[in-house]
Protein backbone atom coordinates (compact mmCIF):
# COMPACT_ATOMS: atom_id res chain seq x y z
CA UNK A 1 0.00 0.00 0.00
CA UNK A 2 1.60 3.65 -0.63
CA UNK A 3 -0.05 7.15 -0.10
CA UNK A 4 -1.72 8.91 -2.80
CA UNK A 5 -1.09 12.35 -1.56
CA UNK A 6 -3.62 13.89 -3.70
CA UNK A 7 -6.18 12.13 -1.85
CA UNK A 8 -4.91 12.74 1.73
CA UNK A 9 -4.41 16.58 0.92
CA UNK A 10 -7.85 16.70 -0.01
CA UNK A 11 -8.83 15.60 3.71
CA UNK A 12 -7.26 18.26 5.12
CA UNK A 13 -8.74 21.51 4.27
CA UNK A 14 -6.32 23.88 5.94
CA UNK A 15 -4.30 22.66 2.82
CA UNK A 16 -6.61 23.91 0.44
CA UNK A 17 -5.67 27.62 1.86
CA UNK A 18 -2.93 30.59 0.00
CA UNK A 19 -0.85 32.40 1.91
CA UNK A 20 0.72 35.30 0.69
CA UNK A 21 -0.47 35.07 -2.70
CA UNK A 22 0.65 31.36 -3.32
CA UNK A 23 -1.11 27.52 -2.35
CA UNK A 24 0.26 27.04 1.22
CA UNK A 25 3.24 24.63 1.14
CA UNK A 26 3.44 23.23 5.08
CA UNK A 27 6.44 22.11 5.92
CA UNK A 28 6.37 22.45 9.65
CA UNK A 29 4.68 19.03 10.85
CA UNK A 30 7.26 18.48 13.64
CA UNK A 31 5.81 21.46 15.70
CA UNK A 32 2.02 20.65 14.80
CA UNK A 33 0.34 18.74 12.19
CA UNK A 34 -2.49 19.92 9.81
CA UNK A 35 -6.31 18.08 10.87
CA UNK A 36 -8.19 15.89 8.79
CA UNK A 37 -11.73 16.71 8.15
CA UNK A 38 -12.63 13.27 9.93
CA UNK A 39 -11.20 14.74 12.99
CA UNK A 40 -12.66 17.92 12.92
CA UNK A 41 -16.14 16.65 12.09
CA UNK A 42 -15.84 13.90 15.23
CA UNK A 43 -15.54 17.25 17.56
CA UNK A 44 -17.85 18.97 15.90
CA UNK A 45 -20.38 16.37 16.36
CA UNK A 46 -19.64 15.40 19.84
CA UNK A 47 -20.43 19.17 20.56
CA UNK A 48 -23.27 19.26 18.50
CA UNK A 49 -25.23 15.94 19.44
CA UNK A 50 -23.60 14.68 22.73
CA UNK A 51 -22.05 17.06 24.71
CA UNK A 52 -22.17 16.19 28.22
CA UNK A 53 -19.76 15.95 31.23
CA UNK A 54 -18.28 12.06 31.20
CA UNK A 55 -18.56 9.31 33.91
CA UNK A 56 -21.43 9.14 36.55
CA UNK A 57 -24.20 10.71 34.24
CA UNK A 58 -27.24 8.65 34.02
CA UNK A 59 -28.97 10.51 31.50
CA UNK A 60 -28.58 8.94 27.61
CA UNK A 61 -26.09 11.50 25.97
CA UNK A 62 -23.77 11.49 29.44
CA UNK A 63 -23.28 7.99 28.31
CA UNK A 64 -23.38 8.18 25.15
CA UNK A 65 -19.87 11.08 26.00
CA UNK A 66 -18.76 8.94 28.10
CA UNK A 67 -18.58 5.82 26.13
CA UNK A 68 -17.23 7.82 23.17
CA UNK A 69 -14.24 9.04 25.24
CA UNK A 70 -13.03 5.59 26.42
CA UNK A 71 -13.74 4.05 22.76
CA UNK A 72 -11.05 6.69 22.17
CA UNK A 73 -9.04 5.89 24.82
CA UNK A 74 -9.58 2.00 23.26
CA UNK A 75 -8.48 3.48 19.61
CA UNK A 76 -5.36 5.57 21.07
CA UNK A 77 -4.31 1.91 22.97
CA UNK A 78 -4.49 -0.20 19.97
CA UNK A 79 -2.86 2.29 17.43
CA UNK A 80 0.49 1.98 19.57
CA UNK A 81 -0.13 -1.49 20.54
CA UNK A 82 -0.89 -0.65 24.20
CA UNK A 83 -1.40 -4.12 26.53
CA UNK A 84 -4.31 -1.93 28.03
CA UNK A 85 -6.49 0.97 27.56
CA UNK A 86 -5.83 1.11 31.62
CA UNK A 87 -2.38 1.92 30.53
CA UNK A 88 -3.79 4.72 28.30
CA UNK A 89 -3.75 7.91 30.84
CA UNK A 90 -4.56 11.62 29.19
CA UNK A 91 -2.82 14.46 29.32
CA UNK A 92 -3.28 17.83 27.89
CA UNK A 93 0.53 16.79 25.75
CA UNK A 94 3.92 15.01 26.00
CA UNK A 95 5.08 17.86 28.26
CA UNK A 96 2.24 16.93 30.98
CA UNK A 97 3.00 13.47 30.49
CA UNK A 98 6.69 13.77 31.43
CA UNK A 99 5.76 15.99 33.96
CA UNK A 100 3.25 13.43 35.48
CA UNK A 101 6.31 11.15 35.45
CA UNK A 102 8.76 13.09 37.23
CA UNK A 103 6.24 14.56 39.74
CA UNK A 104 4.95 11.28 40.56
CA UNK A 105 7.34 8.34 39.92
CA UNK A 106 10.48 10.96 40.31
CA UNK A 107 9.54 12.22 42.99
CA UNK A 108 8.65 8.74 44.86
CA UNK A 109 11.76 7.24 43.12
CA UNK A 110 14.57 9.77 42.61
CA UNK A 111 16.77 10.46 45.80
CA UNK A 112 20.08 12.38 46.80
CA UNK A 113 22.61 10.68 44.82
CA UNK A 114 20.54 9.29 41.76
CA UNK A 115 21.22 9.75 38.16
CA UNK A 116 19.03 10.57 35.16
CA UNK A 117 20.58 9.83 31.50
CA UNK A 118 18.96 11.55 29.13
CA UNK A 119 20.48 12.55 25.29
CA UNK A 120 22.09 15.23 23.93
CA UNK A 121 18.91 15.23 21.54
CA UNK A 122 16.37 16.30 23.51
CA UNK A 123 13.86 18.22 23.26
CA UNK A 124 13.30 20.69 26.35
CA UNK A 125 10.30 19.13 27.23
CA UNK A 126 12.13 15.99 28.24
CA UNK A 127 15.00 18.00 30.16
CA UNK A 128 13.71 20.63 32.24
CA UNK A 129 11.36 18.41 34.51
CA UNK A 130 14.49 16.27 35.21
CA UNK A 131 16.51 19.85 35.89
CA UNK A 132 13.31 21.02 38.01
CA UNK A 133 13.85 17.76 40.30
CA UNK A 134 17.66 17.92 40.18
CA UNK A 135 17.37 21.48 41.87
CA UNK A 136 15.19 20.06 44.37
CA UNK A 137 17.28 17.47 45.45
CA UNK A 138 21.18 16.04 44.62
CA UNK A 139 20.16 14.39 41.19
CA UNK A 140 23.39 13.80 38.69
CA UNK A 141 22.18 14.69 35.34
CA UNK A 142 24.24 12.28 32.28
CA UNK A 143 24.21 13.08 28.75
CA UNK A 144 24.04 10.43 26.14
CA UNK A 145 26.28 12.07 23.24
CA UNK A 146 25.48 12.49 19.55
CA UNK A 147 28.00 12.05 16.44
CA UNK A 148 28.73 14.72 13.27
CA UNK A 149 25.74 12.96 12.15
CA UNK A 150 23.17 13.19 15.07
CA UNK A 151 23.81 9.64 15.50
CA UNK A 152 23.70 8.53 19.59
CA UNK A 153 27.17 7.64 20.26
CA UNK A 154 26.87 4.35 22.62
CA UNK A 155 30.46 3.36 23.03
CA UNK A 156 30.34 4.24 26.62
CA UNK A 157 26.48 3.65 27.86
CA UNK A 158 27.93 1.10 30.24
CA UNK A 159 29.52 3.40 32.14
CA UNK A 160 26.84 6.29 31.40
CA UNK A 161 24.33 3.91 32.63
CA UNK A 162 26.02 2.75 35.70
CA UNK A 163 23.69 3.77 39.13
CA UNK A 164 21.33 5.49 37.12
CA UNK A 165 17.66 5.06 38.16
CA UNK A 166 16.29 6.59 34.99
CA UNK A 167 17.47 6.83 31.17
CA UNK A 168 14.63 9.20 29.50
CA UNK A 169 15.74 9.96 25.12
CA UNK A 170 13.74 10.53 22.01
CA UNK A 171 12.65 7.75 19.76
CA UNK A 172 13.12 10.51 16.69
CA UNK A 173 14.76 13.94 17.24
CA UNK A 174 12.53 17.01 16.48
CA UNK A 175 15.66 18.69 15.26
CA UNK A 176 17.63 16.14 13.34
CA UNK A 177 15.26 13.58 12.23
CA UNK A 178 17.60 10.65 13.88
CA UNK A 179 15.23 7.66 14.97
CA UNK A 180 17.05 6.42 17.79
CA UNK A 181 17.53 2.75 18.76
CA UNK A 182 15.07 2.65 21.49
CA UNK A 183 14.77 -1.17 22.19
CA UNK A 184 18.45 -1.66 22.44
CA UNK A 185 18.73 1.33 24.91
CA UNK A 186 16.13 0.09 26.62
CA UNK A 187 17.73 -3.49 27.27
CA UNK A 188 20.88 -1.57 28.13
CA UNK A 189 18.94 0.45 30.76
CA UNK A 190 17.16 -2.53 32.20
CA UNK A 191 20.46 -4.72 32.54
CA UNK A 192 21.29 -1.66 34.84
CA UNK A 193 18.07 -1.44 36.86
CA UNK A 194 16.90 1.84 35.44
CA UNK A 195 13.50 2.49 34.16
CA UNK A 196 12.82 3.81 30.39
CA UNK A 197 10.95 6.67 29.44
CA UNK A 198 10.52 7.29 25.73
CA UNK A 199 9.76 10.64 24.63
CA UNK A 200 7.72 9.30 21.36
CA UNK A 201 6.53 12.71 20.44
CA UNK A 202 8.08 12.45 17.16
CA UNK A 203 7.96 8.55 16.59
CA UNK A 204 4.36 7.81 17.06
CA UNK A 205 2.79 9.93 14.27
CA UNK A 206 5.26 8.92 11.40
CA UNK A 207 6.58 5.04 12.27
CA UNK A 208 4.57 1.73 13.29
CA UNK A 209 4.68 1.81 17.22
CA UNK A 210 4.17 -1.01 19.41
CA UNK A 211 5.18 0.24 22.59
CA UNK A 212 6.05 -3.40 24.17
CA UNK A 213 8.38 -3.64 21.28
CA UNK A 214 10.09 -0.44 22.47
CA UNK A 215 11.00 -2.11 25.74
CA UNK A 216 10.17 0.86 27.55
CA UNK A 217 7.91 1.83 30.61
CA UNK A 218 6.84 4.69 29.89
CA UNK A 219 6.42 6.16 26.69
CA UNK A 220 5.26 10.07 25.99
CA UNK A 221 3.49 11.33 23.12
CA UNK A 222 1.29 14.38 22.22
CA UNK A 223 -2.52 14.20 19.79
CA UNK A 224 -1.21 17.73 17.70
CA UNK A 225 1.14 15.71 15.61
CA UNK A 226 -0.45 13.14 14.53
CA UNK A 227 -3.20 14.43 13.10
CA UNK A 228 -5.26 15.08 16.16
CA UNK A 229 -6.52 18.49 18.07
CA UNK A 230 -4.36 20.47 20.78
CA UNK A 231 -4.96 19.84 24.64
CA UNK A 232 -4.49 16.21 24.39
CA UNK A 233 -1.48 14.06 24.72
CA UNK A 234 -0.68 10.62 26.26
CA UNK A 235 0.79 8.96 28.56
CA UNK A 236 1.38 5.44 28.57
CA UNK A 237 2.94 3.33 31.55
CA UNK A 238 3.33 -0.62 32.55
CA UNK A 239 0.63 -1.33 34.91
CA UNK A 240 2.89 -1.95 38.08
CA UNK A 241 4.34 1.53 37.65
CA UNK A 242 1.70 3.39 37.54
CA UNK A 243 -0.44 1.48 40.33
CA UNK A 244 2.69 1.76 42.44
CA UNK A 245 2.73 5.67 41.65
CA UNK A 246 1.28 8.61 43.72
CA UNK A 247 -1.14 10.69 42.35
CA UNK A 248 -0.30 13.62 40.06
CA UNK A 249 -2.91 16.57 40.43
CA UNK A 250 -6.04 16.33 42.93
CA UNK A 251 -9.34 16.83 42.40
CA UNK A 252 -12.55 15.07 40.92
CA UNK A 253 -12.88 11.95 38.75
CA UNK A 254 -9.22 10.65 40.55
CA UNK A 255 -10.67 9.66 43.40
CA UNK A 256 -12.27 6.70 44.81
CA UNK A 257 -13.83 8.27 48.13
CA UNK A 258 -13.00 11.32 49.72
CA UNK A 259 -13.99 12.08 53.85
CA UNK A 260 -12.60 14.72 55.93
CA UNK A 261 -9.79 12.65 56.81
CA UNK A 262 -8.75 11.92 53.15
CA UNK A 263 -8.83 10.39 49.92
CA UNK A 264 -8.34 7.48 48.14
CA UNK A 265 -7.36 6.93 44.32
CA UNK A 266 -9.45 5.79 41.39
CA UNK A 267 -8.44 2.78 39.01
CA UNK A 268 -6.08 3.20 36.27
CA UNK A 269 -6.45 5.46 34.51
CA UNK A 270 -8.85 7.57 35.86
CA UNK A 271 -6.46 8.30 38.94
CA UNK A 272 -4.02 10.39 36.91
CA UNK A 273 -6.61 12.09 35.24
CA UNK A 274 -8.17 14.79 37.93
CA UNK A 275 -10.62 16.91 36.61
CA UNK A 276 -13.17 16.97 33.62
CA UNK A 277 -11.09 15.99 30.91
CA UNK A 278 -10.83 17.48 27.54
CA UNK A 279 -13.53 15.35 25.71
CA UNK A 280 -14.15 16.46 22.56
CA UNK A 281 -9.94 16.69 22.04
CA UNK A 282 -10.13 13.26 23.08
CA UNK A 283 -12.88 11.86 20.74
CA UNK A 284 -10.41 13.95 18.47
CA UNK A 285 -7.02 11.96 19.25
CA UNK A 286 -9.54 8.68 18.43
CA UNK A 287 -10.60 9.71 14.89
CA UNK A 288 -7.05 10.71 14.44
CA UNK A 289 -5.70 7.40 14.63
CA UNK A 290 -8.66 5.92 13.21
CA UNK A 291 -7.60 7.97 10.20
CA UNK A 292 -3.55 7.03 10.35
CA UNK A 293 -4.79 3.06 10.52
CA UNK A 294 -6.65 3.15 7.83
CA UNK A 295 -3.68 5.41 5.61
CA UNK A 296 -1.64 2.33 7.31
CA UNK A 297 1.72 3.53 9.24
CA UNK A 298 3.86 1.04 7.19
CA UNK A 299 2.51 3.34 3.97
CA UNK A 300 3.32 6.24 6.03
CA UNK A 301 6.66 5.51 6.88
CA UNK A 302 7.79 4.17 3.24
CA UNK A 303 6.17 7.29 1.86
CA UNK A 304 8.06 9.32 4.30
CA UNK A 305 11.90 7.59 3.63
CA UNK A 306 11.23 8.37 0.56
CA UNK A 307 10.04 11.63 0.18
CA UNK A 308 12.98 12.43 2.58
CA UNK A 309 15.47 10.73 0.15
CA UNK A 310 14.06 12.99 -2.55
CA UNK A 311 14.01 15.75 -0.61
CA UNK A 312 17.82 15.00 0.21
CA UNK A 313 18.79 15.01 -3.08
CA UNK A 314 16.87 17.64 -4.70
CA UNK A 315 17.92 19.91 -2.18
CA UNK A 316 21.83 18.67 -3.01
CA UNK A 317 21.68 18.78 -6.23
CA UNK A 318 20.09 22.42 -6.36
CA UNK A 319 21.72 24.37 -3.50
CA UNK A 320 25.53 22.67 -3.35
CA UNK A 321 27.37 23.52 -0.95
CA UNK A 322 25.08 26.90 -0.15
CA UNK A 323 22.85 24.16 2.17
CA UNK A 324 24.11 22.19 4.92
CA UNK A 325 21.61 19.88 6.15
CA UNK A 326 21.89 18.38 9.36
CA UNK A 327 21.57 15.26 10.87
CA UNK A 328 21.65 11.39 9.54
CA UNK A 329 22.46 11.24 5.82
CA UNK A 330 20.97 7.99 5.60
CA UNK A 331 16.96 8.06 4.83
CA UNK A 332 15.89 5.00 6.60
CA UNK A 333 18.14 5.84 9.91
CA UNK A 334 15.94 9.11 10.21
CA UNK A 335 12.40 10.89 9.99
CA UNK A 336 11.26 13.77 7.81
CA UNK A 337 12.82 16.34 9.79
CA UNK A 338 15.15 18.47 7.93
CA UNK A 339 17.03 21.10 9.84
CA UNK A 340 19.23 23.37 7.75
CA UNK A 341 22.01 26.46 7.15
CA UNK A 342 21.84 28.11 3.66
CA UNK A 343 24.38 29.93 2.82
CA UNK A 344 25.05 32.71 5.63
CA UNK A 345 21.05 33.61 5.68
CA UNK A 346 20.29 33.56 9.14
CA UNK A 347 16.98 30.73 9.73
CA UNK A 348 14.86 34.34 10.37
CA UNK A 349 15.70 35.55 7.14
CA UNK A 350 14.91 32.24 5.53
CA UNK A 351 11.95 31.69 6.61
CA UNK A 352 10.52 35.12 6.11
CA UNK A 353 11.65 34.84 2.45
CA UNK A 354 10.07 31.42 2.25
CA UNK A 355 6.69 32.28 4.00
CA UNK A 356 6.50 35.23 0.88
CA UNK A 357 6.67 32.31 -1.09
CA UNK A 358 3.56 30.42 0.60
CA UNK A 359 6.09 27.62 2.24
CA UNK A 360 5.69 27.61 6.17
CA UNK A 361 8.75 26.22 7.93
CA UNK A 362 10.25 27.09 11.08
CA UNK A 363 13.23 28.86 12.66
CA UNK A 364 14.83 28.94 15.69
CA UNK A 365 16.75 26.79 18.40
CA UNK A 366 13.37 23.99 18.30
CA UNK A 367 13.12 24.07 21.83
CA UNK A 368 16.47 22.31 21.94
CA UNK A 369 18.96 24.83 22.93
CA UNK A 370 21.32 21.92 24.40
CA UNK A 371 21.17 20.55 21.08
CA UNK A 372 22.20 24.31 19.04
CA UNK A 373 24.94 24.24 21.53
CA UNK A 374 26.32 20.70 20.51
CA UNK A 375 25.76 21.54 16.90
CA UNK A 376 27.45 24.80 17.32
CA UNK A 377 24.39 27.05 16.12
CA UNK A 378 22.37 29.43 17.74
CA UNK A 379 19.19 28.67 15.14
CA UNK A 380 18.77 26.30 12.33
CA UNK A 381 15.96 26.59 9.61
CA UNK A 382 13.68 22.86 9.58
CA UNK A 383 11.60 21.67 7.17
CA UNK A 384 9.38 18.71 8.46
CA UNK A 385 7.06 16.34 6.45
CA UNK A 386 4.06 14.11 6.95
CA UNK A 387 1.24 12.56 5.09
CA UNK A 388 0.03 14.98 2.91
CA UNK A 389 3.22 16.34 1.70
CA UNK A 390 4.46 15.21 -1.63
CA UNK A 391 6.97 15.82 -3.95
CA UNK A 392 5.70 19.42 -5.44
CA UNK A 393 6.50 20.91 -1.70
CA UNK A 394 10.01 20.10 -1.84
CA UNK A 395 10.35 21.23 -5.54
CA UNK A 396 8.55 24.45 -3.77
CA UNK A 397 10.86 25.02 -1.02
CA UNK A 398 14.07 24.51 -3.50
CA UNK A 399 12.51 27.48 -5.13
CA UNK A 400 11.83 29.55 -2.58
CA UNK A 401 15.63 28.85 -1.05
CA UNK A 402 16.32 30.73 -4.98
CA UNK A 403 14.98 33.41 -3.50
CA UNK A 404 16.68 33.56 -0.16
CA UNK A 405 19.68 33.16 -2.46
CA UNK A 406 18.92 36.18 -4.36
CA UNK A 407 17.50 38.06 -1.92
CA UNK A 408 20.97 38.12 0.14
CA UNK A 409 23.59 37.13 -2.42
CA UNK A 410 26.86 38.25 -0.75
CA UNK B 1 -0.02 42.56 1.29
CA UNK B 2 3.51 43.86 2.20
CA UNK B 3 6.20 42.56 0.10
CA UNK B 4 9.71 41.45 0.61
CA UNK B 5 11.30 44.70 -0.44
CA UNK B 6 9.47 46.66 2.35
CA UNK B 7 11.41 44.94 5.05
CA UNK B 8 14.62 44.24 3.22
CA UNK B 9 15.46 47.83 1.59
CA UNK B 10 19.06 47.89 0.11
CA UNK B 11 20.24 50.24 3.09
CA UNK B 12 19.17 47.41 5.68
CA UNK B 13 21.79 44.79 3.77
CA UNK B 14 24.49 46.90 3.27
CA UNK B 15 24.33 47.68 7.20
CA UNK B 16 24.11 43.79 7.72
CA UNK B 17 26.64 42.53 5.33
CA UNK B 18 29.41 45.19 6.52
CA UNK B 19 28.53 46.34 10.05
CA UNK B 20 29.48 49.28 11.79
CA UNK B 21 31.25 49.74 14.45
CA UNK B 22 31.41 45.74 15.43
CA UNK B 23 33.59 44.53 17.87
CA UNK B 24 34.63 44.71 21.74
CA UNK B 25 35.67 47.40 24.15
CA UNK B 26 38.02 47.55 26.76
CA UNK B 27 35.60 47.26 30.10
CA UNK B 28 35.91 49.27 31.77
CA UNK B 29 36.65 52.18 31.04
CA UNK B 30 33.71 50.73 28.85
CA UNK B 31 29.97 49.20 30.11
CA UNK B 32 29.12 45.52 28.35
CA UNK B 33 25.18 45.05 28.06
CA UNK B 34 23.68 41.75 26.06
CA UNK B 35 20.14 41.42 24.90
CA UNK B 36 18.72 37.79 23.79
CA UNK B 37 15.86 37.39 22.09
CA UNK B 38 14.41 34.31 23.66
CA UNK B 39 12.43 33.29 19.90
CA UNK B 40 14.81 33.31 17.81
CA UNK B 41 17.95 32.15 19.88
CA UNK B 42 19.83 35.88 18.46
CA UNK B 43 21.97 37.71 20.81
CA UNK B 44 23.69 41.21 20.80
CA UNK B 45 25.98 43.04 23.15
CA UNK B 46 26.33 46.66 22.83
CA UNK B 47 29.54 48.79 24.56
CA UNK B 48 29.21 51.82 25.35
CA UNK B 49 32.31 54.18 26.59
CA UNK B 50 30.48 57.06 28.35
CA UNK B 51 32.84 60.06 29.34
CA UNK B 52 32.18 62.61 32.46
CA UNK B 53 30.33 64.96 30.04
CA UNK B 54 28.10 62.11 29.64
CA UNK B 55 28.84 61.71 26.24
CA UNK B 56 28.96 58.29 24.15
CA UNK B 57 32.68 58.31 22.95
CA UNK B 58 32.93 55.04 21.49
CA UNK B 59 30.53 52.09 20.81
CA UNK B 60 30.76 48.71 19.56
CA UNK B 61 28.37 46.02 18.91
CA UNK B 62 28.81 41.85 19.20
CA UNK B 63 26.75 38.98 19.36
CA UNK B 64 24.96 37.59 15.78
CA UNK B 65 21.65 37.25 14.91
CA UNK B 66 19.39 38.24 11.71
CA UNK B 67 19.75 40.82 9.10
CA UNK B 68 16.79 42.60 10.76
CA UNK B 69 18.52 42.47 14.46
CA UNK B 70 22.09 43.44 12.62
CA UNK B 71 21.31 46.17 10.93
CA UNK B 72 19.45 47.52 13.62
CA UNK B 73 22.05 47.21 16.03
CA UNK B 74 24.75 48.74 13.32
CA UNK B 75 22.58 51.59 12.47
CA UNK B 76 22.12 52.08 16.00
CA UNK B 77 25.89 52.56 16.55
CA UNK B 78 26.40 54.99 14.21
CA UNK B 79 23.45 57.13 14.76
CA UNK B 80 24.52 57.21 19.01
CA UNK B 81 28.41 57.85 18.69
CA UNK B 82 29.68 60.83 19.71
CA UNK B 83 25.92 61.43 21.39
CA UNK B 84 25.15 62.12 24.80
CA UNK B 85 23.41 59.96 27.11
CA UNK B 86 19.91 62.04 26.94
CA UNK B 87 20.18 62.90 22.87
CA UNK B 88 20.73 58.66 22.54
CA UNK B 89 17.92 58.26 25.31
CA UNK B 90 15.52 60.36 22.31
CA UNK B 91 17.08 58.69 19.42
CA UNK B 92 15.63 55.25 21.12
CA UNK B 93 11.92 57.15 22.04
CA UNK B 94 11.58 58.24 18.40
CA UNK B 95 13.04 54.86 16.90
CA UNK B 96 10.71 52.93 19.31
CA UNK B 97 7.60 54.96 17.92
CA UNK B 98 8.51 54.20 14.70
CA UNK B 99 7.78 51.03 15.72
CA UNK B 100 4.55 51.65 16.99
CA UNK B 101 6.08 50.84 20.71
CA UNK B 102 5.63 54.01 23.13
CA UNK B 103 6.35 53.63 26.79
CA UNK B 104 3.05 53.78 28.35
CA UNK B 105 2.02 51.08 26.13
CA UNK B 106 2.88 47.48 28.13
CA UNK B 107 4.26 44.14 25.78
CA UNK B 108 4.71 46.84 22.67
CA UNK B 109 0.91 46.24 21.56
CA UNK B 110 1.03 47.70 17.88
CA UNK B 111 -0.06 51.35 17.76
CA UNK B 112 0.19 54.97 15.14
CA UNK B 113 3.72 54.08 13.80
CA UNK B 114 4.01 58.08 14.18
CA UNK B 115 7.77 59.25 15.11
CA UNK B 116 8.17 61.55 17.89
CA UNK B 117 9.06 65.37 17.61
CA UNK B 118 11.76 66.29 15.08
CA UNK B 119 13.89 63.23 15.78
CA UNK B 120 15.75 62.34 12.24
CA UNK B 121 16.31 58.95 12.18
CA UNK B 122 18.18 59.33 8.97
CA UNK B 123 19.26 55.61 7.98
CA UNK B 124 17.04 54.39 10.54
CA UNK B 125 13.66 55.31 8.37
CA UNK B 126 14.75 52.52 6.56
CA UNK B 127 13.95 50.05 9.18
CA UNK B 128 10.02 51.51 8.97
CA UNK B 129 8.18 49.10 6.72
CA UNK B 130 9.30 46.15 9.96
CA UNK B 131 6.20 47.30 11.32
CA UNK B 132 4.07 45.57 8.72
CA UNK B 133 5.83 42.45 9.77
CA UNK B 134 4.70 42.27 13.79
CA UNK B 135 7.13 39.45 14.53
CA UNK B 136 9.96 41.12 13.45
CA UNK B 137 10.00 43.98 15.53
CA UNK B 138 11.54 42.30 18.04
CA UNK B 139 14.56 41.91 15.98
CA UNK B 140 15.09 45.36 15.18
CA UNK B 141 14.43 46.22 19.00
CA UNK B 142 16.74 44.09 20.47
CA UNK B 143 20.11 46.41 20.13
CA UNK B 144 18.04 49.39 21.54
CA UNK B 145 16.46 47.50 24.68
CA UNK B 146 19.76 46.31 25.19
CA UNK B 147 21.32 49.98 24.71
CA UNK B 148 18.74 51.67 27.40
CA UNK B 149 19.47 48.59 29.58
CA UNK B 150 23.13 49.38 29.36
CA UNK B 151 22.73 53.30 29.23
CA UNK B 152 20.70 52.81 32.50
CA UNK B 153 23.30 51.13 34.44
CA UNK B 154 26.04 53.56 33.39
CA UNK B 155 24.26 56.52 34.49
CA UNK B 156 23.40 54.42 38.11
CA UNK B 157 27.25 53.98 38.83
CA UNK B 158 27.83 56.09 41.10
C1 LIG C 1 10.53 15.38 20.66
C2 LIG C 1 9.47 16.24 21.29
N1 LIG C 1 9.19 16.08 22.58
C3 LIG C 1 8.24 16.79 23.20
C4 LIG C 1 7.52 17.75 22.51
C5 LIG C 1 6.50 18.53 23.26
O1 LIG C 1 5.23 18.36 22.75
P1 LIG C 1 4.05 19.23 23.39
O2 LIG C 1 4.47 20.65 23.20
O3 LIG C 1 2.85 18.88 22.60
O4 LIG C 1 3.96 18.87 24.82
C6 LIG C 1 7.79 17.95 21.15
C7 LIG C 1 7.08 18.96 20.35
O5 LIG C 1 7.20 20.15 20.43
C8 LIG C 1 8.78 17.18 20.54
O6 LIG C 1 9.08 17.35 19.25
Amino acid sequence: MTLDTATVKADFPLLEREVNGHQIVYLDSAATSQKPRVVLDAMNEYYETINANVHRGAYTIADLATRRMEAARQKVATFVGAPSAAEVIFTRNATEAINLVSQTWGRANLHDGDVVVLTELEHHANIVPWQILASERDIELRWIPIDDQGRLVLDDIDRLFDGASLVAFSAMSNVLGTITPVRAIADAAHDADAIVLVDASQLVPHVPTDVEALGADFVAFTGHKMCGPTGIGVLWGRRELLEAMPPFMGGGEMILQVTKEGFTTNELPWKFEAGTPAIAETIGLGAAADCLTSLGMDAVREHEVSLTAYALRTLAENHGDKLRIFGPSEPASRGGVLSFEFADVHPHDVSQVLDQHGVCVRAGHHCAKPLMQVLGVNATSRASLYVYNDESDIDALSTALDGAADMFAF
Amino acid sequence: MPGLEDLYREIILDHYRSPRNRGELETPPAHRSEGFNPLCGDEVVVYVDVDDERVINDVRIGGQGCSISQSSASMMSAAIKGKTVEEAREITRAFKAMMSIHEHELGGEVGSGEIDGEIALGDLEALRGVVKFPVRIKCATLSWNTLTQGLDEVTAEP
